[in-house]
């Protein structure tokens, strides 16, 4: 059921969202239907679940990690429920009549406001904390969009970019601390933690104080406050029910449901008690200097977040159970409030008090709100705001002396910016030389009223008759704190010291309103003393250009834009990190030649041409260089008994030595001397650093090989390749079969570099002729000819390498760059035409061949319901042959071939030239430099 | 793995290196081909000492084989470099044919970043020098 009201908020959302155009404010009405549907199914469940039977749903998500989706719905979640829906009900209705004069933008906010409210109630459902996160997110990214709707306002964008870094920062450090809890508490479900064996430790302590940071952000306590002033900016009914009404309890929803588990960590109660009784008390100050009514609502709401957090946080049940009672009201009266200074907006086009002068016969009912309301706020008895005060006094007047002096003094603040707030809207702070619009503004119709009236009958009803909202409160307290027995929600409690505090708050909060003109000034007076106090804004957006400053300077610091420079970086770090701990490891030194002399020529000839391929400065010659290194890494692939590398390489070297030539013929002859990267001693130190660190390595490798006892993976592989791969050759038996699904990477590889190299290559070559001095080359009689002999003959030779490779030296690799050796034969005789005649298909149509024969070979076995690249084999007698063995490696190696060969044409095709059409003999001309 | 090849291996690496810190991408292949030689030689020493080639029936005594898996890694690795080179190089050669040379030139994009900043920082302490920051409007504080 729960899950069905999550998605049915989601798709009424998104709908919402893309119909918004044709929609429009009647988006509004389709918005309501989840929150109606919501408050209906909650109703038909309520007594089950008051009665501590809490719906719970669960679905398994990672069962191996523990996760999984739990929701839960408790009684405290059902009061959660309620304020979201409920509010979110009147919310639509009033946002109907609000935005009469819709603009483009506001039928996407009645969708943004559905999203938000199924990420709410997903919020507080959720009995996961992993799950409670991710909702949470959910809600400050709605929130981001739905102050941020109007995109072409700076301002609007400006507060929803504050908003989301702030709330956005605290969620990230919020995540942090739950999952540094989660993984203490060994659980992460909510219901279980609070059973769960006492916490304790510096890292649960960390975790702590990261939640906190998450819930303070996110309920705007002090400093993190400043982002709520700014979403006012959001039209009214948003404000109203996100920033008033359930978002912004969220961070106190959380408090309330970790404090039972939580609590009695160290920070927790400190942090919860000075920061809620500092935003309390400095929420009130500010409101109380304001001239909007909004953002005077706005600080008070501010304020009543931070009364909230010291009541829900404390981790008492009374006094959460004060918390409970205050949730209800304050969402009641805030909403009606935020609704009145809306409806007031809306019909005079101000909401600034000093343009206020009273209102016209038929505003009654909103006037009666607003003061009704307001006096719920301020906590005047016989309304749920003084039920849920007197609460909180009794509750604190214990042994919560500091908590109990803060909520006093916030109190009486608050009483005093009630207290303005109905002057302002009665017009007593009207200044007499603004425009009058106040008293003949037209009379809002009663779609706009009706909500604001609905909730303020429910606060003068549950103020009078508690005994509605009594059993509720009970049962979420006793949902919270399990074994506690909470006291009955009463408007007379008797006569004790709560009620002598509350009498005390009125009366000095009342004076405060009667001299208001002196407060004001005293407060004037305060500001500018401390005017070199940065404002939240100012200290928020200082420090943003001051991050994004040092951002750039970085950047242009770091990346200058040397690539080479970026190179030489990663490499030195590459080499130095790994040395120390290699050097440490390094404890024998083995034999400097071994006993095979024939690797002393061999290096020689590696080191002769690695250090002349690094030195010489001409282009052709370093090539010619690194063909020598190649050869003679074969003759050392012979020696140590790898004849398939040998044969690899020695194709390999052909090739790429042609390769070079090709490309090379059209650059300058020689290196030019151009300006280096990096300069010479720092080169050559990063090149010996790179050098020792290897030279270290392959030491600490090898000698780390000794330590283990049997070589298990190769032993394996050397004893299953005849029995179960059918193949002697185990090198081929592992490329094709063990570990198959590497070679089909790989040749995925070859194909997307070649493809690369043709596009890159031949990108001009359709327009524009390339220009180049060496415009084709001469035929050789005798290269044509030999050709014509050679090159059947070679490739009779790599099919040989291809069909013997399974048991033989040889393979598709093998097989494909001899047959590659005597393409390029074919270039040598007759240009690339010659080549493309050679084979009757193009070259990307045999590139992607062989890949699709590959792939297919590798996924047939899957139709019958085999592993993937799973070979099967046939063995039968051939009249003249004997008994042929075939597996279904052969067509994978087959498709590898032609891979190879395909790399190989396109290589041509990139660089490949044609014989010049007029010179039928003659020099090599361009072939060599 | 005896000192000699150890000391190859780090030699190739070495003058690898020195060729990739360069501004011409052809001396940039030859260091990638350079590097592909040099980590092939570790891979297949690294496979211990040499033996027989790993066909089997030569031998029943598996010990005596070469180990065949680092050969078989090193096998890709020979093909895989040839694949780069390939493409290195018709990037050369587009460079070529574009700019006449095969420089690598330093990012554009990085560049611009740089001077950007330069000019915002002094455009910036012009405007300060002359107004304070654009921000002051909207606060919300009321002071």
């Amino acid at each position: 059921m729960i899950v069905a009201l999550l998605a049915l908020h989601c798709v009424v959302g998104i709908s919402a969202v893309a119909l918004h155009h044709r929609l429009s404010r009647w988006a509004f009405a389709v918005a309501a239907v989840p929150a109606f549907v919501t408050l209906v199914s909650l109703a038909t469940r309520l007594r089950a679940v008051l009665d501590g039977e809490p719906i719970v749903e669960e679905f398994s998500w990672v069962p191996q990690l523990g996760l999984s989706f739990v929701l839960r719905v408790d009684a405290f979640a059902a009061l959660m429920v309620l304020l979201v829906s409920g509010i979110g009900l009147l919310v639509c209705v009033y946002a109907v009549g609000y935005f009469s004069h819709p603009k483009p933008g506001t039928g996407r906010l009645a969708g943004l406001l559905t999203l938000f409210a199924g990420a709410m109630l997903g919020v507080v459902v959720s009995d996961h904390l992993l799950a409670m996160f991710v909702f949470w997110e959910l809600t400050t990214v709605t929130s981001y969009l739905l102050i941020g709707n109007d995109d072409w306002s700076p301002e609007a964008r400006d507060a929803a970019l504050m908003a989301i870094l702030i709330t956005g920062a605290g969620g990230l450090a919020m995540l942090a601390g739950l999952v540094i809890v989660g993984q203490a508490a060994g659980t992460y479900q909510i219901s279980e933690l609070a059973t769960a064996a006492p916490l304790s430790g510096s890292a649960v302590t960390v975790g702590v104080i990261c939640i906190l940071i998450g819930a303070f952000t996110k309920s705007a306590q002090v400093p993190f406050s400043g982002w709520l002033p700014g979403a006012m900016v959001a039209p009214t009914p948003i404000s109203a029910y996100l920033h008033a009404a359930t978002m912004v309890k969220a961070g106190v929803f959380l408090m309330a449901r970790l404090a039972p588990a939580l609590a009695d960590i160290g920070p927790w109660r400190p942090l919860v008690l000075g920061v809620g009784a500092a935003t309390m008390v400095v929420g009130g100050w500010r409101a109380l200097r304001q001239h909007d009514l909004k953002l005077l609502l706005a600080h008070g709401t501010v304020s009543q977040l931070g009364f909230l957090t010291m009541l829900v946080g404390a981790g008492a049940y009374d006094v959460a159970q004060a918390g409970a009672v205050l949730l209800l009201a304050h969402g009641a009266f805030k909403a009606a409030l935020f609704m009145v200074v809306g409806i007031v907006d809306h019909q005079t086009g101000t909401r600034d008090v000093r343009r206020l002068h009273g209102f016209g016969r038929g505003w009654t009912p909103v006037m009666v709100v607003g003061v009704v309301a307001a006096a719920s706020m301020a906590g005047l008895p016989p309304l749920l705001g003084f039920i849920a005060k007197e609460k909180a006094l009794d509750a604190a007047t214990g042994d919560e002396q500091f908590m109990l002096v803060a909520i006093v003094a916030g109190s009486i603040l608050t009483v005093a910016y009630s207290g303005r707030f109905v002057l302002g809207l009665l017009g007593r702070l009207g200044e007499p030389d603004a425009d009058v619009v106040s008293r003949d503004a037209p009379v809002p119709g009663w779609g706009l009223v009706a909500p604001s009236v609905v909730l303020t009958v429910f606060t003068v009803v549950a103020g009078l008759a508690p005994v509605i909202v009594d059993r509720f409160i009970r049962a979420s307290t006793t949902s919270l704190y399990a074994d506690s027995h909470p006291a009955n929600v009463k408007l007379w409690a008797g006569f004790n010291t709560a009620l002598v505090l509350s009498g005390c708050i009125i009366a000095a909060g009342a004076v405060l309103v009667w001299r208001h003109a002196t407060v004001s000034a005293a407060q004037d007076r305060f500001h500018t003393a401390i005017a070199w106090v940065p404002s939240n804004d100012r200290a928020f957006w200082g420090a943003m250009s001051v991050l994004a400053r040092s951002a750039k300077h970085v950047t242009a610091t770091v990346q200058n834009g040397s690539l080479p420079l970026y190179l030489m970086v990663i490499l030195a770090v590459a080499a130095l990190a790994p040395l120390g701990p290699a050097v440490s490891e390094l404890d024998t030194w083995p034999a400097i030649v071994g006993d095979v002399p024939v690797h002393i020529p061999l290096a020689a000839v590696i080191a002769a041409g690695a250090i002349g391929a690094a030195v010489v400065r001409r282009r052709i010659a370093a090539a010619l260089l690194l063909g020598a290194v190649g050869y003679a890494m074969a003759g050392f692939y012979v020696v140590q008994g790898a004849p398939d590398l040998a044969l690899t390489q020695f194709a390999i070297e052909t090739l790429a030595t042609v390769l070079f030539v090709l490309v090379l013929r059209f650059l300058p002859r020689q290196f030019e001397a151009g300006r280096a990267a990096v300069t010479v001693p720092i080169r050559l130190a990063v090149s010996v650093a790179v050098g020792v660190s290897v030279f270290v390595l392959a030491l600490v490798a090898s000698a780390a090989r000794r330590d283990v006892s049997q070589d298990q993976i190769s032993g394996e592989m050397l004893a299953r390749s005849v029995p179960d791969g059918k193949g002697a050759n185990v090198v081929n038996v592992i490329l094709v079969d063990f570990r198959g699904l590497d070679t089909m990477g790989e040749i995925t590889v070859l194909v997307i570099a070649a493809l690369g190299a043709v596009a890159l290559a031949r990108a001009t070559r359709g327009s524009a002729p390339v220009e180049n001095d060496h415009a084709g080359f001469a035929r050789l009689p005798v290269v044509v000819a030999s050709s014509r002999v050679l090159f059947p003959s070679i490739v009779v030779l790599s099919l040989y390498f291809l069909f013997a490779g399974h048991n033989q030296p040889g393979g598709g690799f093998v097989g494909g760059l001899t047959a590659g050796a005597a393409i390029s034969l074919r270039y040598v005789a007759g240009g690339v035409t010659s080549v493309r005649e050679s084979f009757r298909f193009k070259p990307w149509t045999i590139l992607g061949g062989g890949m699709v024969l590959s792939i297919g070979t590798a996924l047939v076995p899957l139709l019958s319901g085999r592993s993937l690249l799973e070979h099967s084999s046939i063995e039968r007698d051939v009249v003249v042959l004997g008994t042929v063995k075939a597996t279904t490696a052969l067509p994978f190696d087959v498709g590898v071939y032609l891979v190879v060969i395909g790399l190989v044409l396109m290589a041509f095709e990139a660089f490949g030239d044609d014989v010049a059409p007029d010179s039928g003999s003659g020099s090599v001309g361009s072939a060599a430099p | 793995m005896t000192i000699l090849l150890a000391f190859l291996a780090a030699l190739l690496f070495a003058c690898g290196t020195w060729l990739l810190m360069q501004r011409r991408l052809s001396r940039i292949i030859i260091g990638v081909g350079l590097l592909g030689h040099g980590a092939n030689l570790l891979l297949v020493t690294a496979g211990g000492p040499g033996g027989l080639a790993p066909l089997i029936g030569a031998d029943d005594n598996f010990g005596r084989y070469s180990d065949p898996l680092p050969q078989a890694l090193a096998l890709t690795a020979i093909v895989i470099t040839f694949g780069v080179t390939a493409f290195l190089l018709a990037l050369g050669f587009r460079s070529w044919q574009i700019t006449r040379d095969d420089a690598v030139e330093d990012d554009v994009e990085d560049r611009f970043v740089a001077l950007l900043n330069q000019e915002q920082s002094a455009a910036q302490e012009a405007a300060e020098s002359s107004s304070d920051a654009p921000d002051e409007s909207q606060s919300w504080e009321g002071s």
